[in-house]
């Protein structure tokens, strides 16, 4: 019992991250139908960011977790405009192809600055708190809330704010939208920086946790793409769902059948899933 | 004038099987023909992967998975006394018949959907290896696989493959019936299917094509020859780990695919060459080489979809135009 709660609260923990950047990601994938296959490699970036905020000039974890979010607002402006816009009229593979240029870019751009090592953040909160028998971190307990914090606050920029309505507006017609008067390219802008700024703040939460690498963006990067199909392109609640189901999925599995496989849990359902439904549990035909 | 042209283009043909006939006798470095011997072997694995990605348009992302199916299934076959002879189809086979399960399934998606859902079983195939290591020996992999055995040839006697020079013309062989299935496949009346698929698979449908059927044979027949090249290699290398299977693999031949010119024949083995050897050319360079490809294949995806073979052709017509041109330029002084 006490094992079985232990799993269920790391799958939450990380069933946390999953979920905002399959969210980030779901903006992107589904709504601007980019295929960002280099989602992951901003996250990893904007762990990296942190780091090297936090040990090459001391700053505070909160000060440095800021900046790595806003740099990677613009970094995420800047892969859409150099990457992704140049393909917008063409077939979703070639933006797919791109991607991998992307990534191949960014993952050994951080070989080149910081090393293929792998590196740790110190970690701010170190304490820990035990309830019901399990061990709870400081650290965990913070990114279980901040997601939640996150994802409502996403959640209202996106129902309440102009800028938050726009995106969807293109998301449900793009053609309709332009008609309307808005700038299409603004918003695929705006939702490029929101994806990689919320992988960025998923990045810097959980980095004190684990160790950080720069080939820690790929599996991620695919683990965001399966819980996005699988909840459905395009859908907020089918991602954020998703990514706890996932999160869940690989403590217990983790914990009961074995660890080593734990990371292929997602690819094999992945699979599976698309072998019935072939758009997806809650999906709508790609083009 | 057709006559003709197609008698250049098969002469053409000739030249370059001759020059590839004689290129041992050329090439007296060691390491420079490592590469070449290299570069014929993954010409294999992006003339198959150009099958199913060129010409069927599906972005099949577990080529080096499957070749990594053949690559463990030769190595283990070899080690328990099994011929070479008879793992190497076996484990081409073998490849084939996993991409038949695997393509039912994912086969019904689409677009990014196959691309991803191709990626994650190639991503379970190298993960499986490098943790079921009782079979594959885990993150070390499986050491010291035997050699092609010798051939017996009438007339010449056995052939050894201990020599580089054997070595080159094994996979030289395999090579070239690769590219003769590609070609007669390309042009039958299959080829058109999977072209069809390419560019309109709805339309390919209505008109009659068995769309499925033509994805899945695609994909098969692909997959067999990425088992059959995984399967020379393990025997040609000596030893194989979970990195045969990686997907930095599939990553690499696809950008040597898309530089070279997808779906074109010239393309994949153009880029299987040159790519290896302008990356030998920039080692210098160091951990910016890999960020340069990058670069590269962004820009090649933007500026040149249909890559070196693209760039190519488009000059070739460009100035056939402007003689053309000319030629009538001057008919109409005179006249």
């Amino acid at each position: 019992m006490q094992l079985f709660l232990q799993q269920i609260f790391n799958g939450v923990m990380i069933g946390s991250t999953y979920a905002i950047v399959a969210l980030g990601l779901t903006l992107v994938f589904g709504i601007l139908n980019i295929p960002n296959f280099a989602h992951g490699h901003l996250y990893m970036l904007g762990a990296y960011l942190c780091f090297f905020l936090m040990n090459q000039y001391g700053f505070g974890y909160w000060i440095s977790l800021v900046f790595s979010v806003v740099i990677m607002a613009m970094m995420g402006m800047l892969v859409e405009r150099l990457v992704y816009r140049p393909l917008q009229d063409r077939p979703q593979m070639s933006s797919f192809i791109s991607a991998i240029g992307a990534l191949i870019i960014l993952e050994n751009g951080v070989i080149v600055i910081w090393g293929p090592q792998g590196r740790r953040i110190p970690n701010p909160y170190p304490g820990i708190v035990k309830l019901l028998g399990i061990t709870m971190s400081y650290q965990r307990l913070l990114v279980i809330v901040s997601a939640i914090a996150l994802i409502i606050m996403l959640q209202i920029f996106i129902k309440k704010t102009t800028a938050g309505m726009t995106i969807e507006a293109v998301a449900q017609n793009r053609e309709g939208a332009m008609l309307v008067g808005i700038n299409v390219n603004r918003v695929s802008s705006i939702t490029f920086a929101i994806s990689a700024a919320t992988a960025a703040a998923a990045a810097c939460l959980v980095a004190p946790i684990f160790m950080i690498s720069p080939t820690m963006g790929a599996f991620l990067g695919m683990k965001a793409f399966a819980i996005v199909i699988l909840g459905g392109l395009g859908s907020i609640s089918g991602a954020i769902m998703g990514g706890y189901i996932l999160g869940l999925l690989e403590a217990l599995g983790g914990g009961y059948l074995s660890a080593a496989y734990k990371d292929v849990y997602a690819f094999g359902a992945l699979i599976l899933i698309l072998a019935i439904r072939p758009t997806g549990l809650f999906g709508r035909e790609v083009s | 004038m057709a006559v003709k042209g197609f008698l250049r283009e098969k002469s053409l043909y000739l030249l370059l099987v001759v020059f590839a006939l004689v290129l041992p006798f050329l090439i007296t470095d060691r390491y420079v023909f490592q590469i070449v011997i290299m570069g014929c072997l993954f010409s294999i694995c992006t003339l198959s992967m150009n099958l199913i990605l060129g010409y069927t348009g599906q972005v099949s992302l577990a080529h080096a998975g499957f070749f990594g199916i053949g690559s463990y299934s030769v190595a283990l076959m070899t080690k328990e006394g099994v011929s070479f002879w008879l793992a190497l189809p076996l484990a081409s086979l073998l490849a084939a018949a996993t991409g038949l399960l695997i393509g039912l399934p994912t086969l019904r998606t689409r677009g990014s959907y196959f691309a991803i859902a191709t990626l994650c079983f190639g991503v379970i195939i190298s993960v499986v290896a490098g943790n079921w290591i009782e079979v594959t020996g885990g993150y070390t992999g499986i050491v010291g696989i035997a050699l092609p055995s010798p051939l017996f040839f009438p007339g010449i006697g056995p052939i050894s493959f201990q020599t580089m020079v054997a070595q080159y013309y094994l996979v030289l062989a395999f090579l070239l019936l690769t590219l003769l299935v590609m070609h007669r496949l390309v042009y039958s009346l299959f080829g058109l299917g999977f072209m069809a698929i390419r560019n309109n698979e709805i339309l390919a449908e209505a008109v009659g094509v068995n769309t499925f059927a033509g994805k899945l044979l695609s994909f098969v027949v692909a997959n067999f020859f990425a088992g059959l090249a995984g399967g020379i290699y393990a025997s040609l290398i000596g030893s194989i780990s979970p990195s045969t299977a990686s997907i930095d693999l599939t990553f690499n031949w696809l950008i040597y695919l898309l530089l070279g010119g997808a779906a074109t024949l010239a393309g994949p083995i153009l880029g299987a060459f040159v790519i290896p050897v302008i990356l030998d050319q920039i080692q210098f360079l160091q951990g910016y080489r890999m960020i340069i490809f990058g670069i590269l294949l962004i820009v090649v995806i933007i500026y040149f979809p249909r890559g070196i073979m693209g760039a190519i052709s488009d000059l070739v017509r460009r100035a056939r135009a402007c003689y053309e041109r000319g030629k009538g330029m001057k008919r109409a002084a005179a006249g």
